[in-house]
């Protein structure tokens, strides 16, 4: 993290408390203008503005660490299918974003003897051509501590962490931890979020913005939300930074449709429930390939 | 612990205002826009959720500086949840035990517990904000019959959420609170106990917020709730500080006991003491000791005490009582531990259950299994830690018959594997056992042998 002298005045000074809110508006202005100058440094960051100038969206999928015997194989498919991008999540006991599909993937890794760290250690044994992005929550960051979480993540390639119940006030710790150790740490817009708050996140958050598609729990829905495409639309209105649509996409209709107005698409529970349901790596491959070629059809 | 917060401090230094150590206006203030209780609490929830967070804290924070909203919710509590409650002196317990009891008799409000002064608030609330449903977790099922309830007086949709575990171990609540027109749903996932309630609830929350309010049971949760919860279980302190002057002459109880899950009813009567001389104690669950065993952590929206393992696992907590089997507690008790102004302790299933059936055949008074856990560490420490003529209040939380049964198989089975019985049943630990005739058990003893 650079060294900023303003910021440490800042911290030096005792706030009246009625003025949490000034100070908390000042932080927020503050870590936007680091951030912004960070921003286009990053690994993740600068492929998906390169695939953006190629008039091409991006697409990121997810999977959970630990969560098959042939998870790693499964993840080689996800990069050979021509993802852009892949997402490992980390199991955590109390996944309070995720649905059904996604919980029982984090409670099959923990019973399978994996933790985080292993998780994050296997990561480096992947060897993947593609930035990797961590999925957790804050609790597992928090408890390694976040210059050891930082420092682990680093060593294991992982370009970016995505810490779901990490919102921009309570962020600024890890940002600055993360962002120290070179991972792009990305933060989430919702369907909800008002447009004020939507800049201070773009700001904020580096590699792209993640566009929470409807207001809801991980997990595939027959429909694509109206308010996939109108998240999206918010994030761009604000930022130039990628945004990569997820929570709510589920099949390639519905990622084409989305990216006619988002960067690119993240999934995550249908690629999940197919490991779940016994899919080997080739039938992985198979579907990611599909999101891939039809994505690119647009 | 310390090692995490102050590398989170150092690595953060110079990025992290707002500045999120600093709390509010002092002890159980206002804890301002971050919702800091020292280095405890905040507000760590999934983007989709911050917004209804942010609208719920200006609601409350316009609602609470409303006289109208107090002489609405003021009313209710009188006309319909019967406030105050009483305080009871306890002659007989005081006697055998040898300091003077007093017992704040939330089990004496409507619904038996003092969750009924939270939920009609947060209904209040609901109601202000143009919400026409309210959902809630709970885990003895006492914070989930008491929101059935206002939703039913006030005329909103009830979903409860309630882990499969605790509806098996109380099963007439979950009755109760279909009777008052809610839908429970069982909880599945993870331990099937509160903290999966919790999660579900939450999870239920993002996709309704619209036009759902999430009336959160406890001082837990991320902020406001911490805040609105001990705001408006106040009440159990304010009365019970000017009851307590009465009886007193004016004095102040030595000790103030309350037992601690999240701890909303604790939470609620410190906030009348805290600036007194009493000393105030919070008595969780062996089995869920947060302040004892736990470590900082995030869950659930907030920074506190919490049981994990290494790795940032939540574990489970085990107790007998399903409502303080919780593996977290309220922020601002993990505060008032840290500046030492409340200790915490705990009591262990054991205990609890002689001072279950002690308050029982002294008093007439037939504790719920969570306010045993605050019976039992004042039997337990009377004449120890609780110097002998000390004057000590114990919060009552709420009523015992919910677990009846449940007690009733515990001394069963107790009594069919032999010599443990009189342990269990015998008036008292260590101390209480040495002044106590014995006479008190006779009750128990002669129900279970009959049984």
């Amino acid at each position: 993290m650079a060294p900023s002298t303003d910021s440490s005045a800042l911290s030096d000074v005792s706030l009246p408390e009625k003025d949490a809110e000034k100070a908390n508006r000042l932080s927020s202005e503050r870590i936007a203008e680091e951030g912004s100058e960070k921003a286009v440094a990053g690994a993740i960051h600068s492929k998906l503005l390169s695939i953006r100038d190629k008039k091409k969206k991006s697409l990121c999928c997810y999977l959970m660490g630990g969560m098959s015997s042939d998870w790693q194989d499964i993840a080689r498919a996800i990069e050979n299918g021509g993802a852009d991008i892949i997402e490992i999540g980390l199991p955590f006991s109390d996944p309070m974003i995720d649905g059904p599909v996604i919980q029982h993937a984090s409670k099959v890794s923990l019973d399978s003897g994996n933790s985080p760290m292993s998780a994050i250690d296997s990561i480096s044994n992947l060897d993947m051509s593609i930035p990797v992005v961590v999925m957790t929550y804050y609790n597992i960051i928090y408890r390694a501590g976040l210059y050891r979480m930082a420092g682990r993540m680093a060593a294991a390639g992982v370009s970016g962490s995505i810490i779901a119940d990490l919102p921009v006030e309570e962020a600024g710790s890890w940002v600055a931890t993360a962002g120290d150790a070179g991972i792009e740490n990305i933060m989430l817009v919702a369907p909800t979020t008002s447009l004020d708050r939507t800049k201070v996140i773009c700001d904020t958050s580096r590699g792209f913005v993640y566009c929470v598609g409807t207001m809801g729990v991980t997990g595939e829905r027959d429909e694509l939300p109206t308010s996939a495409k109108e998240v999206a639309a918010k994030v761009k209105s604000v930022t130039d930074k990628p945004a990569l649509v997820g929570i709510g996409v589920s099949t390639p209709s519905q990622a084409t449709s989305v990216c006619a107005i988002a960067d690119g698409v993240i999934l995550g529970s249908a690629i999940v429930r197919r490991v779940l349901e016994g899919e080997n790596a080739r039938g992985i491959e198979n579907f990611v390939r599909l999101l891939r070629n039809a994505i690119d059809s647009l | 612990m310390r090692m995490a917060l102050s590398m989170q401090e150092t690595m953060g230094a110079s990025f992290d205002l707002p500045d999120n150590t600093k709390s509010g206006f002092g002890v159980m203030g206002d804890p301002g826009s971050a919702g800091r209780y020292g280095e405890y609490g905040g507000r760590y929830v999934p983007e989709p959720l911050m917004t209804a967070c942010l609208e719920l804290e200006e609601e409350f924070r316009s609602a609470w500086a409303d006289p109208d909203f107090h002489n609405q919710l003021d009313s209710i509590l009188s006309y319909y949840a019967g406030r105050p409650t009483p305080v009871t002196e306890c002659a007989r317990l005081s006697e055998r035990i040898g300091v003077r009891v007093l017992l704040k008799r939330e089990d004496l409000a409507h619904t038996g517990s003092h969750k009924i002064n939270n939920v009609t608030g947060q209904a209040l609330l609901a109601r202000r904000m143009g919400k026409s449903r309210l959902i809630a977790e709970t885990g003895a099922g006492q914070h989930g019959v008491a929101t059935a309830t206002a939703a039913a007086f006030m005329g909103m949709e009830c979903t409860v959420f309630m882990g499969e575990v605790d509806t098996l171990r109380q099963e007439l609540n979950v009755f109760r609170m279909e009777l008052l027109g809610a839908n429970v749903v069982a909880v599945k996932s993870g331990s099937r106990t509160l903290k999966d309630a919790v999660n579900e609830a939450l999870r239920e929350w993002v996709s309704t917020c619209e036009n759902t309010h999430y009336c959160v049971g406890s001082v837990m949760g991320p902020h406001p709730y911490p805040w609105i919860v001990r705001e408006l279980q106040r009440v159990v302190g304010d009365e019970a500080r000017d009851q307590c002057r009465q009886i007193l002459n004016g004095q102040d109880p030595d000790w103030v006991v309350a037992c601690v899950g999240g701890g909303s009813n604790a939470a609620g009567t410190f906030a009348g003491f805290v600036d007194t001389s009493s000393n105030l104690v919070g008595v969780e669950a062996a089995g869920g000791a947060a302040i004892a065993h736990g470590i900082p952590g995030v869950l659930h929206g907030m920074l506190s005490n919490l049981l994990q393992d290494d790795s940032g696992q939540i574990l489970e907590a085990e107790s007998i009582s399903a409502g303080l089997d919780y593996p977290g507690i309220g922020p601002e008790h993990a505060h008032l531990a840290s500046v030492g102004r409340a200790r915490y302790e705990y009591a262990d299933d054991e205990e609890v259950v002689r001072a279950f059936c002690q308050l029982s055949e002294l008093e007439g008074i037939i504790p719920a299994l969570e306010s045993a856990h605050a019976v039992a560490w004042v039997v337990r420490e009377a004449g120890k830690a609780i110097p002998f003529g000390s004057t000590v209040l114990i919060t009552l939380s709420g009523r015992g018959d919910k677990d009846v049964s449940q007690v009733r198989d515990i001394l069963r089975s107790s009594q069919s594997a032999g010599s443990q019985s009189t342990d269990l049943q015998s008036g008292g630990s260590q101390s209480g056992g040495s002044q106590s005739g014995g006479s008190q058990s006779g009750v128990a003893q002669d129900k279970v042998q009959a049984g």
